[in-house]
């Protein structure tokens, strides 16, 4: 219950820690027979975005999954987890291919947010971000979605939309970075502590608030403490969620999906 | 933020020798081009000079868009609760209600365009730069909602800075759910156009505004996804004077056509009927 305690603050620097797993550790860990497939059909790939096909406790699944670096090299290639519009669209393709062939799709998010820059402008950031959340919520197949560490934002859910999202314990989910927060509200982006209580981004705010249905425990030393435990962790929660969404009608599952989704929002009326 | 803030008044006459004395002038935000604020609001507030279409009013948008009398208002008295309790939100929320006269960013309703029956949804940037939270997305979500079961078309006018931080990941939520809502309203065969004017960015370009069946803009305004700023930061570079303009997205595929202000109710009006909203309430 003492990791219960940890600040958002804690959390954040512990997501940071270059020792975090990445999707580079979870993938073996978690699924077998792993077969990468690249680009969007329409100008590259983007290796901010990995996707591909995979057996999960033996069922076919695809995996969309944002990768961090474990370090320069890796982040280079993959351009610190910030993907442009060809890797949503990747991903917007390999989600098709997935209802063609019904298989469920798992997302794995770990993102800062979709890449900010001229070419990311230039080729529609904003429209494939939307274009992901529109097409995710009618698509005819379950969609689980988890948060391994930062969720940032549009770039995150735009892996977002699905039938169930979890969060691994200590991971975080902001609508802008505690620092983007504490520079627009204190002009200083140096108390982007004090942000990131203010803006509640932890695993418990998501499950009060309706954005997440699950929490996945991590060793007390957070999911770099043990990589395979966390792993297994992640693993039986995916086959159970897969396993139960499997067993609806797909007109029920993308029902629930949208009202999943209706109902979040606080407001009153006179 | 109000246009009386980004056209700043200037005493200083330039070079225009037809103004009169003490005649009270506007700057262009874009062309930095002092003209006369006679002129500037005979236009409907686009600039004499470079012909950038300013910030409009929910109440001026209405006017110039909706049949006189026609304008039936959803969700009137829809507001914020501040879910997060959030430093100096509710007090801000508060001054710009007695400011604007408006409960928040959107006004959602049902109107006719030139006898053609249609659900409009009207953003002001004058309260919060019309950033959405969940009323905004609630009245936007429920405005797609209501056009689906009447079996109406969908006409937007987008401006936004983004997702309203003052909610926290609530706001963010109401990108999804706004464009699953445009999602139903698509898949019952319906018509939803967008038009985005100044400025349409940040979370609000990454849902409903991107996703019309067709896409108009308003010209020399505002679109993009990050803000101009953050990417120089990014880049290190200062960028090109029309990049994220309206010009500059059409001519990178995501605008269909860019439309003047004094022509918008008559193009919305023959893009109705030509998907056969001929007459109030027919399809």
């Amino acid at each position: 219950m003492e990791q219960q305690q940890r600040s958002a603050w804690e959390r954040q620097l512990l997501i940071r820690d270059k020792n975090r797993p990445t999707v580079h550790d979870y993938i073996p860990r978690i699924f077998t027979d792993f077969y990468e497939m690249h680009g969007d059909r329409g100008y590259g790939d983007d290796g901010a975005l990995i996707g591909g096909i995979g057996r999960l406790d033996g069922l076919p699944v695809t995996i969309l999954a944002q990768v961090k670096g474990r370090n320069l090299q890796e982040n280079k290639k993959s351009n610190f987890a910030m993907p442009h519009p060809e890797g949503y669209r990747k991903a917007l393709r390999l989600a098709h291919q997935a209802e063609k062939f019904h298989r469920p799709v798992i997302c794995l998010i770990d993102t800062p947010g979709a890449f900010c820059g001229v070419e990311a402008e230039e080729r529609g950031q904003g429209e494939a971000i939307a274009r992901n959340m529109m097409e995710f919520m009618m698509l005819k197949t379950p969609i689980i979605s988890v948060v391994l560490g930062e969720a940032g934002s549009g770039g995150a859910l735009a892996l977002g939309v699905c039938d169930e999202l979890a969060m691994l314990e200590n991971a975080l989910y902001s609508v802008i970075s505690p620092r983007g927060c504490a520079s627009i509200l204190w002009k200083d982006a140096s108390r982007e502590q004090d942000a990131c209580e203010v803006l509640q981004i932890t695993a418990e705010d998501m499950l009060r608030f309706g954005v997440a249905e699950a929490i996945i425990p991590e060793p007390f030393g957070g999911a770099q403490e043990d990589i395979d435990k966390i792993s297994e962790n992640l693993k039986e929660y995916l086959v159970k969620t897969t396993t139960e969404k499997l067993q609806k009608d797909l007109d029920v599952l993308q029902k629930e999906r949208y009202t999943k989704f209706r109902k979040i929002g606080v407001f009153q009326e006179q | 933020m109000g246009l009386e803030d980004l056209f700043k008044n200037v005493t200083k006459r330039f070079n225009d020798e037809e103004l009169p004395e003490n005649e009270p002038t506007v700057k262009c935000p874009r062309c930095q081009q002092v003209v006369p604020e006679s002129r500037f609001q005979e236009l409907n507030k686009v600039c004499p000079n470079c012909n950038y279409h300013g910030r409009l009013r929910a109440t001026e948008r209405l006017r110039l868009t909706a049949d006189k009398g026609s304008f039936v208002e959803y969700d009137t008295e829809m507001q914020t609760v501040d879910p997060l309790n959030f430093p100096g939100y509710a007090k801000k929320v508060e001054s710009l209600q007695e400011l604007t006269g408006l409960k928040d960013a959107v006004v959602t309703g049902e109107c006719t365009i030139k006898g053609s029956r249609t659900v409009l949804i009207v953003m002001d940037s004058h309260f919060m730069m019309a950033s959405m939270g969940s009323v905004v997305g609630e009245k936007i979500t429920r405005a797609f909602e209501t056009a689906t079961k009447k079996g109406l078309p969908v006409v937007a006018f987008t401006a936004s800075g983004g997702a309203r931080m003052q909610e926290g990941i609530l706001s963010l939520m109401q990108m999804a759910k706004t464009s699953g809502a445009v999602a139903k309203h698509s898949e019952a065969g319906l018509l939803y156009m967008t038009v985005l004017t100044d400025p349409t960015t940040g979370g609000v370009t990454a849902s409903f505004a991107s996703l019309g069946d067709i896409i108009l803009a308003e010209p020399k305004i505002l679109i993009g996804f990050a803000g101009r700023r953050v990417i120089e930061g990014t880049i290190k570079q200062r960028l090109p004077g029309n990049f994220q303009l309206a010009e500059f997205m059409q001519e990178k595929g995501f605008v269909d056509m860019i439309v003047e202000r004094r022509s918008m109710r008559s193009v919305l009006s023959h893009l109705l009927k030509l998907h056969g909203y001929e007459k109030e309430g027919t399809n």
